[in-house]
Parts: C-alpha cells; sequence; structure tokens
C-alpha cells in the first residue's frame, strides 16, 4: 500500500509541476499491439488510437481505422505499456552542462520510455532557492522533451543545517525535497524538516548514508574490496540510518521516501518499519537489481556509484523486496558524468552511472527473460514513481493523456554501439548486450522517441505554445 | 607476458619463469661491469605518483643492467603539480614511445587502467593498496634462496594488512607457491572478507611460533592520525617482532623502511634471521627478470620478433 502524498493544511496557489517544451499533440493509431498495464488490467492485443494526444479508443484487433491525419504504427509482435516515470535523476543543469543538461537529459529519457521525470537539486549552484527552482522551470520550458519536475533541497547549500524556505518552494512546484547526493546527517534538522512537511506538503526523499561508517569508501566492503584493496563502504552505513529515519518519520508521522536501497538490511528495516505504519515508501535502481561487486573487480570507473553495487545476496534482497512490494519503485539514478572525469583511477572517479536508455533492456535481459520477475510487475515498478510523491501514474485507458511507450521485447542491441542520448556515456552496463528496444515514447500526448526504423510521416500541425502537464 | 599488472593474473609456473629467470641474471649483479645488453635500444620509462626509493632506484638499476635507456619521470616538479590528468601524461610520455612504463600510482587499478591508454608494457610498481606484484616476487625469490621450496612453509604477514598492497600481492603469491598464509594484526586494520584470499586471520601473536618466515608490515605514522590504534605504544605491545617472540628458527622479513622500535625491534632486524638486506638485493635481479619477460621473453606472438637470450656468460 502507497501511502498518501501529505496534504498541506494551509490552503493556497500550487503550481503545475511538471514541465516540458511545446510540443505537437500525436494522432497515433497503434495496430494490433501486445497491451500491457498493469494498472488498468489490459493484457492482450489492442488497437490503441491516439488523437490529439490523448487516448482516444481502445479497439480489437484490426477494428480501428486511422482517422484523416493520423499516423499508423505497426504494433505486431510488439508490446505497448503506460511509458516509465523516474522520481530520481541528475540533469545537472545549472551548472554542469558539460555532464548534461535538460534538453539532453529529457531526450535520453524519452529513448528509455520515460514520459516524466524529477531532477535532483545538487547541481551547481544548489537548488535551494525560489529563483534557481523558477529559472529552471523556465528553462525546462523551452528544452524539455519530456515533462520534468524538480526536488531542491530540504537544506540551505544542501550543507545540512538549515531548512531551506520549503513552503515558498513548493508554492513555485517543487516536487517534494531532497539533499540527494548527500544524507541529512543531523537527526535534528531532518525531524525539523519533517515537522515544517505538515504547513507544505512534499515528500522528502532520502540518500541514507552515515558518513562516517562510509569514509573514504569506493565500494562495497566485503570480499571484493578486501582483494581490491579499496575501502569500503558497508552495509550498515546505509541500513542503520534508514532505521533512523524511518523511526524519525513514524514519530512526526512525516512522509519519506528512500533513495536507490542498496543492501538487505535496508530492505529488512524498511519492511519493519512499513509493518508499523511509517509513511515511507522507497526505491532500488535497475544496476542494484541487476550487478554486484563482483561487476567491480575490473576496477572500471563507469561501475562506481553511491551506494556501491553490493554482494550477491543484497541483489537478491532487492528483487524480493520488488516481489513483496517492500520496494515500490525502481529509479535509475541517472548520474552522467563527462568523460575526463570517469577516465581516472576508480578511487578518484565522480560516484554514478547514466542509466535511462538502459533501465528497462537491463530489467527485462537479467530479470524479466531469465523468468525472475514478471513483465507486468517491472512495468508497475517503472511507472509508479511519481504517484508516490502525489504527481500521477500514467496510464492506457481512454481518455487518459497518451504516455505511451512501444517495445520490441525481441530485438537486439548492445549498450553504446550506436552512442548515447545523453550527453555523457557513463554507463555502467556499456558494452553488453540487452534485449527489449525502445522504440517509440509518447509523453504528455506527444511524440518525444521513435527509433529510426519506426516511420511516422508528418502529423498534422495544431502546435500551441509551452504547456504544464498535471 | 604482456604486462605485470598483478599477482592474481600470474600462475605458479609464471612465478617460477620469472625467478629462474632472476637466478639466472644474478650472476650478473657479482660481476665488475654489470651490464648486459639484453634490452638495448629500448626504453623504459618510470612513472612515479608516489615518494619510493628504494623500487624506483631498483628498476632504473634493473633496466640500465640490461642496457635499456631509462627516463625517470616523478609527479612531484612536473606537469601533474600543474594539473595534468593521468590519462593526458600518459599519452603525452607515450609520444616518446617507450617500450615499458613502471608506474606507481596511490590509486588500485591505475596500472592497468595505464595498460589501456598505451602500446608500452605496463609494470605495476604499485596502485594504491591493491598489489606491489614485482615486491612479492622478489619476496618469493628471497625465500627461495633462503629455504629452497615455499611448499608447505607457513608464512606469516604480520601488521596493518588493510593499508598494505605488500600484504595482498603476498598473500597470493605465497599461496601460489604451496605456502599457507596466515595474516596478524590489529582487528581495525584486517579488511572485513580477507579470509577469501585464502588466508587464515588471526589478532594476536599467540601461535606465532607455528611460522616459519613471520612478513611483519610497515606501520605507517599516517594511520595513527585516523586512530585505527589507540596508541604506537600498544600497537607494539601487542605485535611487535621481537627477540622475546622470534623464534630461532624463524626467517625474518620486511619490506622497508622499517620503524625501529614499532613493528620491529632493533635486535631482530640486526639478527640474523632477518633477510631484509638480501630482499633489496633480490628486487634488482627480479625486476631484471620482469623487465625482460614482458619486453623481450614475451610468448605473445603479436609482439614483435623475438631479441636473442641474453648472453649471460
Amino acid at each position: 500500500m502507497t501511502p498518501p502524498e501529505p496534504t498541506p493544511s494551509a490552503g493556497g496557489r500550487f503550481a503545475a509541476r511538471l514541465v516540458s517544451a511545446p510540443a505537437r499533440p500525436a494522432g497515433l493509431l497503434v495496430h494490433g499491439v501486445h497491451v500491457l498495464d498493469p494498472r488498468t488490467g489490459l493484457d492482450g492485443i489492442h488497437d490503441v488510437l491516439v488523437r490529439d494526444g490523448e487516448i482516444a479508443e481502445i479497439g480489437a484487433p484490426d477494428s480501428l481505422v486511422a482517422p484523416a491525419g493520423v499516423e499508423l504504427v505497426d504494433g505486431g509482435g510488439r508490446h505497448l505499456f503506460p511509458a516509465f516515470v523516474d522520481p530520481h535523476v541528475h540533469l545537472r543543469t545549472p551548472g554542469q552542462e558539460h555532464k548534461e543538461d535538460l534538453e539532453t537529459g529529457t531526450r535520453a529519457a524519452a529513448a528509455g520510455g520515460y514520459c516524466a521525470l524529477i531532477g535532483m537539486p545538487n547541481t551547481a549552484p544548489v537548488v535551494d532557492s525560489a529563483p534557481i527552482l523558477a529559472a529552471l522551470f523556465e528553462q525546462a520550458a523551452r528544452d524539455a522533451r519530456v515533462p520534468v519536475g524538480f526536488m531542491p533541497c530540504i537544506t540551505r547549500g544542501q550543507a545540512g543545517r538549515e531548512l531551506t524556505e520549503m513552503a515558498e518552494l513548493r508554492a513555485i512546484g517543487a516536487a517534494g525535497f531532497t539533499d540527494d547526493g548527500r544524507p541529512v546527517v543531523d537527526a535534528g534538522v531532518l525531524r525539523r524538516a519533517l515537522q515544517y512537511q505538515r504547513l507544505c506538503g512534499g515528500v522528502l526523499a532520502l540518500h541514507e548514508e552515515d558518513p562516517a561508517l562510509s569514509g573514504n569508501g569506493a565500494m562495497h566492503e566485503g570480499e571484493v574490496s578486501a582483494l581490491l584493496g579499496v575501502a569500503g563502504i558497508p552495509s550498515v552505513s546505509e541500513s542503520t540510518i534508514v532505521a533512523r529515519d524511518c523511526a524519525l518519520a513514524g514519530y512526526e508521522d512525516g512522509r519519506i521516501h528512500l533513495q536507490h536501497l542498496s543492501a538487505r538490511e535496508s530492505v529488512a528495516a524498511v519492511a519493519a518499519a512499513k509493518s508499523r505504519g511509517a509513511l515511507v515508501t522507497c526505491e532500488a535502481s535497475p544496476h542494484h537489481l541487476t550487478m554486484t561487486d563482483e561487476d567491480v573487480r575490473s576496477l572500471d570507473p563507469r561501475r562506481k556509484m553511491n551506494p556501491p553495487l553490493r554482494a550477491a545476496a543484497d541483489r537478491e534482497a532487492l528483487i524480493e523486496g520488488l516481489r513483496s512490494g517492500v520496494i515500490d519503485c525502481i529509479a535509475t539514478d541517472h548520474a552522467p558524468h563527462a568523460r575526463d572525469e570517469k577516465e581516472v583511477p576508480f578511487e578518484q572517479a565522480p560516484m554514478g552511472t547514466t542509466g535511462l536508455e538502459t533501465a528497462f533492456s537491463v530489467l527485462y535481459t537479467a530479470l524479466v527473460a531469465p523468468g525472475t520477475l514478471a513483465l507486468e510487475l517491472v512495468v508497475e515498478k517503472l511507472t509508479s514513481g511519481l504517484g508516490l510523491i502525489g504527481l500521477f501514474v500514467p496510464q492506457i485507458a481512454v481518455g487518459e493523456p497518451a504516455n505511451l511507450v512501444l517495445v520490441d521485447l525481441d530485438a537486439e542491441w548492445v549498450v553504446g554501439e550506436s552512442g548515447y542520448e545523453s550527453r555523457s556515456e557513463n554507463c555502467a552496463f556499456a558494452g553488453r548486450r540487452l534485449q527489449g528496444k525502445v522504440l517509440l515514447t509518447v509523453a504528455a500526448g506527444a511524440v518525444a522517441y521513435r527509433e529510426r526504423s519506426i516511420l511516422l510521416s508528418a502529423a498534422p500541425v495544431t502546435s500551441s505554445g509551452g504547456h504544464r502537464s498535471r | 607476458m604482456r604486462h605485470l599488472l598483478s599477482i592474481e593474473d600470474l600462475e605458479r609456473d609464471d612465478i617460477e619463469r620469472i625467478l629462474d629467470r632472476a637466478a639466472a641474471f644474478a650472476e650478473v649483479s657479482d660481476r665488475d661491469i654489470k651490464k648486459v645488453p639484453a634490452l638495448r635500444g629500448r626504453t623504459v620509462l618510470n612513472l612515479f605518483y608516489e615518494a619510493s626509493t628504494r623500487t624506483r632506484s631498483s628498476f632504473e638499476l634493473a633496466a640500465k643492467r640490461l642496457s635499456a635507456d631509462v627516463v625517470n619521470f616523478a609527479a612531484s616538479g612536473s606537469s601533474v603539480e600543474k594539473g595534468e590528468s593521468l590519462k593526458d601524461t600518459v599519452l603525452t610520455l607515450t609520444a616518446h614511445s617507450p617500450d615499458a612504463i613502471v608506474i606507481r600510482t596511490p590509486y588500485a587499478g591505475a596500472a592497468a587502467l595505464v595498460a589501456s591508454w598505451t602500446t608500452a608494457a605496463i609494470i605495476n610498481a604499485g596502485d594504491g593498496k591493491h598489489e606491489h606484484p614485482t615486491q612479492a616476487l622478489l619476496d618469493v625469490h628471497t625465500l627461495r634462496q633462503k629455504l629452497g621450496s615455499l611448499d608447505g612453509r607457513c608464512i606469516w604477514i604480520v601488521g596493518d594488512v588493510a593499508h598494505s598492497r605488500v600484504a595482498r600481492s603476498n598473500i597470493l603469491a605465497f599461496q601460489a607457491m604451496g605456502a599457507a598464509v596466515t595474516v596478524c594484526g590489529p582487528p581495525t586494520l584486517i579488511p572485513r572478507g580477507i579470509e577469501a584470499l585464502g588466508c587464515t586471520v588471526r589478532y594476536d601473536l599467540g601461535d606465532l611460533r607455528e611460522a616459519d618466515v613471520v612478513y611483519a608490515l610497515r606501520m605507517q605514522n599516517e594511520r595513527m592520525d585516523q586512530h585505527f590504534v589507540p596508541s604506537l605504544r600498544e600497537y607494539a605491545a601487542q605485535y611487535q617482532i621481537n627477540g622475546r617472540r622470534l623464534g630461532p628458527r624463524q626467517v625474518l622479513m620486511h619490506p622497508g623502511p622499517v620503524n625501529r622500535g614499532v613493528e620491529l625491534s632493533g635486535e631482530v632486524v640486526d639478527s640474523p634471521q632477518a633477510v631484509i638486506t638480501m630482499q633489496v638485493k633480490a628486487g634488482v635481479v627480479v625486476r631484471m627478470a620482469v623487465l625482460y619477460e614482458v619486453l623481450a621473453g614475451a610468448r605473445d606472438a603479436r609482439t614483435a620478433p623475438r631479441p636473442s637470450e641474453p648472453q649471460l656468460a
């Protein structure tokens, strides 16, 4: 069960929280496609008609005829899901545009089948004030190919001491608050943020780590780190803070979302908190679900991330957490870094891997194709992240805005072989052969990505200005 | 062998081949003119990002005794201090077409990374706390001279295992040669999971007498700032190898430089059981053998025509 988004007691104006550049509403008829939507229960071959960016009709195969001006897409042998959403990506704007910007980041997202994202605030400067957040929204209205929202910092300067002006930030559209990249080390500060949440709402998304235990660690502490002589980040660095913050949230009746769980002890701590009724949700990343510290043996800096890839038992606990519902969603923690920043020895390299363009294919290849997880479960977890923070859940139903991803589950491709949409190429999965390929993404009613083999002729021009969806 | 990056990459056969050649080279070091033309015309570049006296000078001597040209490049006083990245430095130096680069850095995996950027043969002279393969080879060489075979021998490695690349390479090398290894030190300085390398872990010296060889590690003063142990005094009380603890038939080793009065008492350093200067001496001949191995002894068909064997007679 998903805890509700906290409703602010104070009334007032709440702006749209997701913004994208103007785009032409799509008109598409996807013919004879296997539609799978775990929420509406659709799981079979259908025709799906999208008109003016909305799902207009869902019919029996070959029952629908394309009206004038609507493009025909052959869905034969392909799958259509609700498009994915990601509550945790790094778009690097402002200040780190050499790694990524709103345009390249959302392009990468669209290529991965995503229709909405939430950007993290650990930029340069950090997003901790209304003017910076407002500027981001303005930029998104020019550059974002899919709707993006932003979580500004919980604390000023991301320094972990004073709260940001959360009510003002919330009023101009903050999707929630996070100091991601860093934990809120001081429990007293986090407690105040949880209390203040009663005024302004907004989920607190927490990066769970005790810096005193992580020290100068660069990978999971275990047999592989012992062999490599690389300082380790122990699992308890995460799980002790998870337990602490769940206790605080329970005490203050606050709503928290725990980012990128990596350790089995953390999954157990969240399960215990949920059973006590704490308003906590959590996420796991495709890399933690499919890789372990064994994959770090080569000390490839692209496999350095925080939290680190952990042991096989941790990975299994995360997978079991998806099955049991302890883990609510899958988020990529897409973290682009420039080539020269990552082409350094492992211990010197910055933390993070890109993930938007590979998430579905990685999960499909490693977990669904071998039968470990059901396809509908993976689709559900890839589409639930924004609902958890009170935004929206994409659905395939008549009258809904079109948020769709068309996938060929049989197509194989090699990661990085034809480059990336992202500005950065620090992908932990580079060189891997994956199964399942995104062919077409419709986000907020507009075609945001199409693979070159998918031909769409020019659609009718009915464009308007920049819009804010939801 | 194309590169020497880690002991983990070596089989027992490889170690024996290199050390047999080192034994043959030992004769050169005793001549009046300590030189053979085996690597004449080859260029060896020493690229050291950390302070080093014995490893760097022993590589330099080894290369010169094989008649190679040697260029020393230290991080201090170079473009590195001006902010040049490791990759840019390596690409710049590669433009001079070195045949081998001997590299030491404070970062694990750096030697392997450098190997992916250059066509030169790479010899790892220490990458962070990961490995120091030529140290392990010279230690095995010393023990083969002293004891004959390592098969069935019991070797204790004592001290700060967590921060020691020497410990990691030696655990692997001693075991590859048939010895059983025990690591012993303060629990705060024994990394979690080290048993996975196949060694036994002890936290006190109670059973030290079972060892044929006692290998003491340097207790680095800089660790004291991080409070891994309460004091050097307490460390010495618990872990110092001294005349009371060292048995009469045990061989004592140390990678140097020694902190007298900390990990070793002065009396054992000066005792005939200590083979510390033998280790230093072995350093040159073993590094000659390693340079020869990667530059002339490669069995890889892709490398250039094989030069003639060294003329030792």
